[in-house]
């Protein structure tokens, strides 16, 4: 690893150090890689609506028209409709013409809700009615597991379980007596699948911590050159950038010890 | 007419590079079958039909196996698929190609041509001209391709003299079945005419290299449906829902009290607003990473509104940190309406809904930093939450506010059950929209989901029945839905 690479890595931990930072309370570090990301990603954004929408999907299809002829001399003059749609947000800045620009939005929740109804209908309702007509395996109930999800009991307990989870949903009539009783047996259900749910998440985070972790190890055998293959750029550099980061990570904890003791005595 | 002259070489050099074109593509086979080697039998009984139910351009193929795939000799390694298509389609093709070509020299984007190829003898061609000249022959070219593409349907009529069998794809021995999936773009090189004549061929190979060639089929033509019969349950659905949406709705608006169960949630929206003006701190409203679009934004788009009126009647100050620009646009026409009906619009502020950035984990960074630096007294999530919903909901926890949270993703519900103080859960966020609103457009379509939900649940008890005995198959068909 070169040194501009190690460097590189370095304020990745520097970072990662400054995010978990947050875990003991809001402090300049956590700020300043909070207003990094921030303003990063917004740039990063801006370049990537840029080059991969407006230039492929506007520029380069008006690319052979002329702007004194307003693009309308282009083989694709077509496209000057949306990105005429498109200034048309703009007329937000002006308090008498911001009225303009619910136009270009009613458009786009329009198209986008009539595409969106017919796909939902058919995957949120369709697809889901039609799966859980199934024939129930009474010849294997119990299966060879209780939890094989291909035994008869399994199938019926998705079958109650959706239909209790309907009655749940249910608005227009107060949860008392059977119906109250299927919709607890809704509201059971539907919390035993958030809490599968809620540990697989959790262990998806521990391996994104632990991912962290290794990777502050692996800054720490760079920095002194321990892994089995030696590093042909290593020089005394590298052991001064790591003790640079972990004096100034100490220092600030020394800091905070001091403030502290120094508000307990006022 | 510099540019027509132009146009006209360029034409000529592409055509008459055609032959060449032929006998260097190794694609395109002309012999039937492999002498000297030890032939497969042939796959048999090769038919087709248009694809059903699509946009056209598509032929679904079958035959029946090569007596020697999984038996007889066993030798059978692949099935080439072949189709013929007239001169003119191979002429075309390469007009499409020194499109393409230009193209990239325009964008300059020609790294990826292969030196000594093809596409490199046109580009030394076309790179010396101007940039303006290549707009022209590029339009001059689309032109032409796009007339030539409506003489198709007339050159197929030649089979099969004036034309060639063109590879399509290979499939596996034991395969028996290919879909052609022509593009119905014309400037594609799979472009596949409707409504010409097509012609088919199935060669089994071995490994030797020997080929058995099929019956021809044809000739056969592709065309698009208006109706997809696989969508038929949809159009029902929809009419149905739709049919109790206008009932209910009209019934609401005639005056009809339809009832909705409270929402602990909800209910717990005006105390939380009624703490934050007491504490004299803000409210902090999140849309979510949704679209303007999804269902969840909007219907929090509806509370949002709620919210916003109650705070401009108690004076309190809201902020309203967004993911999306177009969501920002929306949400400040709904805050701004709302002070508006307060009779407050003095009162509001252009950047209580402001932009923030639209990277997820970004995003979150920043709320997170006004939730630890505002300390708003109450926190209302609602609309579409992502991996971040457990972030936010946990530094509100400890920031010390009331939260209050909805969201119809499933996965992100049991975060901000754990670290929420309310939660409402998917379907209970467009309930509280209308039970909110208590508009009649929103309390009818609320009624016609309860019943379409009804509806739902008869439904399928009939057919998990009616599925445990064979007569049964017919019903539940009715229900599937096909891609």
């Amino acid at each position: 690893m070169e040194f501009s690479d190690f460097l590189w890595m370095t304020c990745g931990i520097f970072l990662t150090l400054a995010t978990f930072s947050f875990l003991y309370k809001d402090n300049p570090f956590y700020k300043f890689a909070e207003h990094l990301v921030v303003g990063v990603s917004a740039g990063f954004t801006i370049i990537v609506l840029w080059h991969g929408t407006l230039v492929p999907n506007l520029f380069q299809k008006l690319e052979d028209g002329n702007w004194f002829m307003l693009w309308l001399n282009s083989s694709e003059w077509w496209y000057v409709v949306p990105a005429v749609l498109g200034l048309l947000m703009w007329t937000r800045f002006s308090k008498k013409y911001s009225w303009v620009s619910r136009w270009p939005m009613g458009l786009y929740i329009g198209i986008s809700t009539g595409i969106a109804i017919p796909l939902e209908m058919s995957n949120r309702v369709n697809k889901q009615l039609y799966a859980m007509m199934v024939e129930i395996d009474w010849a294997n109930f119990f299966g060879g597991n209780i939890l094989s999800t291909t035994s008869g009991f399994a199938q019926l307990l998705i079958f109650l379980g959706t239909i209790a989870g309907l009655v749940y949903f249910f608005f227009s009539k107060e949860h008392k007596g059977v119906f109250g009783g299927v919709a607890t047996f809704g509201i059971w259900i539907l919390m035993i699948g958030f809490g599968a749910s809620f540990g697989y998440t959790v262990m998806a985070r521990v391996s994104l911590f632990i991912n962290r972790m290794q990777d502050t190890k692996a800054w720490g055998v760079e920095a002194f050159n321990a892994s089995d293959v030696a590093n042909p750029h290593y020089s005394s550099m590298y052991p001064i950038v790591f003790y640079l980061l972990v004096a100034f990570v100490v220092g600030y904890i020394i800091k905070e010890i001091m403030d502290h003791l120094k508000r307990k005595n006022a | 007419m510099k540019v027509k002259l132009l146009f006209a070489v360029i034409l000529l050099l592409l055509l008459s590079s055609l032959s060449f074109a032929q006998d260097d593509s190794a694609e395109i086979d002309t012999s039937a079958v492999v002498e000297e080697l030890v032939l497969p039998a042939p796959p048999g009984n090769l038919s087709g039909v248009d694809k059903p139910n699509d946009h056209g351009h598509s032929i679904d193929l079958s035959w029946e196996l090569s007596p020697d795939d999984g038996g007889g000799l066993n030798t059978v390694l692949q099935y080439d698929i072949y189709h013929w298509v007239p001169n003119l389609m191979l002429e075309l093709n390469l007009v499409r190609d020194s499109i393409s070509v230009i193209q990239k020299i325009i964008r300059k984007t020609t790294n990826g041509i292969i030196e000594g190829s093809q596409a490199d003898s046109m580009k030394k061609v076309f790179e010396k001209l101007s940039r303006s000249e290549l707009f022209d022959v590029r339009n001059s070219l689309t032109e032409y391709v796009k007339k030539g593409n409506k003489g198709l349907a007339e050159a197929c009529k030649s089979y099969p003299e004036g034309g060639a069998w063109l590879f399509l794809d290979k499939k596996p021995s034991g395969t028996s079945t290919f879909d052609h999936i022509g593009s119905k773009e014309f400037k594609s090189s799979g472009f596949v005419p409707d409504f010409a004549n097509l012609y088919y061929r199935v060669d089994a190979v071995t490994a030797d290299g020997a080929k058995a060639s099929s019956n021809i089929l044809g000739p056969i033509q592709s065309s698009g449906q208006w109706y997809n019969t696989f969508r038929t349950p949809v159009v029902f659905s929809v009419l149905l829902f739709t049919l109790l949406t206008v009932f209910f709705v009209q019934k609401a608006r005639k005056g009809a009290d339809l009832y909705v169960r409270p929402l602990g949630g909800i209910e717990a929206v005006d105390d939380a607003i009624g703490r934050a003006t007491e504490m004299g701190r803000p409210i902090l409203y999140v849309l979510g990473l949704g679209s303007a679009a999804d269902i969840a934004t909007i219907a929090s788009f509806t509370i949002l509104g709620r919210v916003a009126k109650k705070v401009a009647e108690y004076q309190t100050e809201l902020l309203v940190p967004t993911y999306d620009p177009i969501v920002m646009t929306v949400a400040q026409e709904v805050v701004k309406s709302a002070y508006l009906d307060a009779g407050r619009p003095d009162a509001y502020k252009e950047d209580t809904v402001h932009f923030v950035t639209q990277s997820q984990f970004a995003y979150v960074a920043a709320v997170n930093g006004i939730m630890l630096r505002e300390l708003p007294a109450t926190n209302i999530y609602m609309g579409k939450f992502f991996a971040e919903s457990l972030i936010l909901a946990e530094t509100g926890a400890l920031a010390g506010s009331i939260q209050i949270s909805g969201t119809d993703e499933i996965a992100q519900i049991p975060f901000f059950i754990v670290a929420c103080d309310y939660t409402l859960i998917g379907e209970e966020l467009y309930a509280a929209s209308a039970y909110l609103g208590k508009e009649p457009v929103l309390l009818g379509s609320l009624k016609a989901q309860d019943y379409a939900k009804a509806a739902i649940i008869v439904l399928a008890v009939i057919g998990v029945i009616l599925a445990q005995f064979d007569f049964g198959t017919e019903f539940v068909n009715l229900f599937e839905v096909v891609n």
